[in-house]
């Protein structure tokens, strides 16, 4: 083989993907972002100008604003409840014996793959009306006197959403949890730490990095849901997910909907990049 | 390592408790003997198994979406291969970039994919096409396949190359009769997260699917947004059980830690 040859390998071993990516991802993207700038009407339909028409809607209007302020208060209720209570299941998981250890990581991992429609169903069944389960076990702990509004609410949203994300905070504290080095946590309580003070300034701060990268996931996965707003959620509750889809799919404004799922798009990365950054300085410091 | 006490074993249950009630729940109630929803106690029936090949829409939505399953998870896992070999091999100009672009269908939200695939094909004629849904699920499960080729091929021992390179073997004996054999384990690893990945979506495919072209996660939505009656509950427990099973499959042959978490160049 040739220098040339050499050095044109590794483009033309990755050509086939390469051209699958620029023809299905980056051309449709690049549509999607033009489409946003598109005009459209009643009936005349897509017309192919240039005017930030849909943007100064999305961007001013009170109804988009109430719209993104109420997806991301969910994703961020997801997210604090997927990081306080995943996080100790995912401590509790790597203190377990062998057997369970890997039976219980899989029940709680596997049903990342069950379709997010059958779960969110499961949710739809358990919240159903005044009558359903949740209600009845939360009354009958006593934990309240009268029945939870759950489906078609914020709340059940935030309870189904949190059940489907929640393998993802598991994972990424469990992944943290393997770094760790018992010998640290023994040293500790061998020099008289008790079990709270070794959680607390011993385990807690080598997982944070786990528990914030998991917060990241979580947290965009929550924000762009569709599956489970939509179903939880209904046609009233609207999140930035299922309203682009009800300008695509219902009100056929698709330039609309693509402002609404470019700038769902751009927020997030930004939200992203944003906080992978700040944990990667705030954590460079401390490991080096 | 210290054990848990009883107040961890029993958070621990409860949580146990939270994550599998409602897939329980979508199995338990499929079994209702009524005619609504209704959890039963006394009285099993298979009656609404049974009336699922009554629907055919769900029954051909099943076949089309194990089809595409294994047609794009193989597609992808093909084109995977030759990518993961120039990333794990060579260092060249444009190889981060180019492993973020690959990678990226994980960090674009679906609805975005979807709503830009549901723009690009009506353009371009392949509208609620079966072609269009395999290009889409190609590329959505695109990064599940190249993790797994790439964690493959990075741990592959080129000594044993050499040796057959020494040995006098031509490269293109060299790759089938050394390299491809070496990282099967990971391609068909790659291929089984793939299928199940594009088995289960539902968002991106949502917009790009017509009445003919509906996928069974599809299907099931369209129908819960009408209605929710047993016959949904029972075509779920159905999903459940075979994803399970896969699952358990997976998990020997594996092991679902190192499937999930995977040792990708980047980590994720």
């Amino acid at each position: 083989m040739g220098a040339v040859a050499v050095r044109a390998a590794p483009y033309l071993l990755s050509l086939p993907a390469l051209l699958l990516f620029a023809g299905v991802v980056v051309a449709p993207l690049v549509m999607t972002v033009l489409l946003s700038f598109h005009d459209w009407g009643q009936y005349k339909g897509i017309e192919p100008v240039f005017i930030l028409k849909n943007w100064k809607e999305v961007l001013t209007d009170s109804y988009f604003h109430e719209m993104f302020w109420r997806t991301f208060r969910i994703a961020f209720f997801v997210t604090l409840l997927a990081a306080l209570f995943g996080a100790p299941e995912a401590y509790i998981l790597n203190r377990m014996r062998s057997p369970w250890r890997g039976l219980f990581l899989l029940v709680i991992l596997g049903p990342l793959l069950i379709s997010v429609v059958a779960r969110t169903l499961g949710w739809a069944l358990l919240f159903g009306g005044n009558s359903g389960l949740v209600n009845k076990a939360l009354m009958s702990a006593g934990l309240i006197s009268a029945p939870l509004p759950f489906m078609f609410t914020e709340t059940g949203v935030v309870v189904a959403l949190a059940h489907v994300l929640m393998p993802y905070m598991v994972l990424a504290v469990w992944a943290a949890l393997q770094r760790l080095d018992p010998q640290i946590e023994n040293a500790a309580v061998a020099l008289g730490a008790g079990p709270f003070t070794v959680l607390r300034r011993i385990v807690l701060p080598q997982v944070m990095p786990g528990i914030l990268s998991g917060a990241i996931i979580v947290f965009a996965l929550a924000a762009s849901a569709f599956a489970t707003p939509a179903i939880i959620g209904g046609r009233r509750l609207k999140v930035a997910s299922t309203l682009a889809y009800d300008e695509f799919l219902n009100t056929l404004n698709w330039p609309l909907g693509a402002a609404v799922a470019v700038l769902l798009l751009v927020a997030l990365v930004a939200i992203v990049v944003g906080a992978s950054r700040l944990v990667e300085r705030r954590y460079a410091q401390v490991f080096g | 390592m210290s054990k848990n006490g009883p107040l961890a074993l029993a958070y621990h249950t409860l949580f146990v408790t939270f994550m599998l009630a409602p897939i329980l729940v979508v199995c338990w109630v499929a079994f209702t003997p009524e005619g609504f929803l209704s959890f039963p106690t006394d009285n099993w029936s298979l009656r609404w198994f049974y009336a699922i090949a009554r629907y055919p829409e769900f029954v051909s939505a099943f076949w089309r979406s194990l089809w595409l399953g294994a047609l794009s998870s193989a597609i992808a896992v093909a084109v995977s291969v030759p990518a993961a070999l120039a990333i794990a091999r060579y260092r060249f100009p444009g190889r981060e970039a180019m492993t973020t672009l690959f990678m990226s269908p994980l960090m674009i939200p679906h609805i975005v994919l979807g709503i830009a695939f549901l723009r690009f094909f009506t353009q371009i004629g392949l509208g609620g096409t079966f072609v269009g849904l395999v290009l889409a699920h190609i590329v959505i499960v695109l990064p599940f396949a190249l993790r797994l080729t790439l964690a493959s091929a990075i741990g592959l021992d080129r000594a044993i190359e050499h040796a057959a390179v020494s040995l006098g073997a031509s490269e293109w004996v060299v790759l089938r009769r050394i390299t491809l054999p070496l990282v099967l384990p990971g391609l068909a690893s790659g291929w089984a997260l793939a299928f199940i990945n594009s088995f289960d979506e539902v968002t991106m495919t949502v917009f790009i699917a017509a009445p003919g072209t509906e996928t069974l996660p599809v299907r099931m939505f369209l129908y819960i947004q009408d209605n929710i009656d047993p016959l949904v509950t029972s075509v779920s427990a159905c999903v459940i059980a075979i994803t399970v099973a896969a699952l358990v499959v997976m998990d020997r042959a594996y092991g679902l830690e190192k499937l999930l978490v995977g040792r990708g160049v980047d980590g994720r």
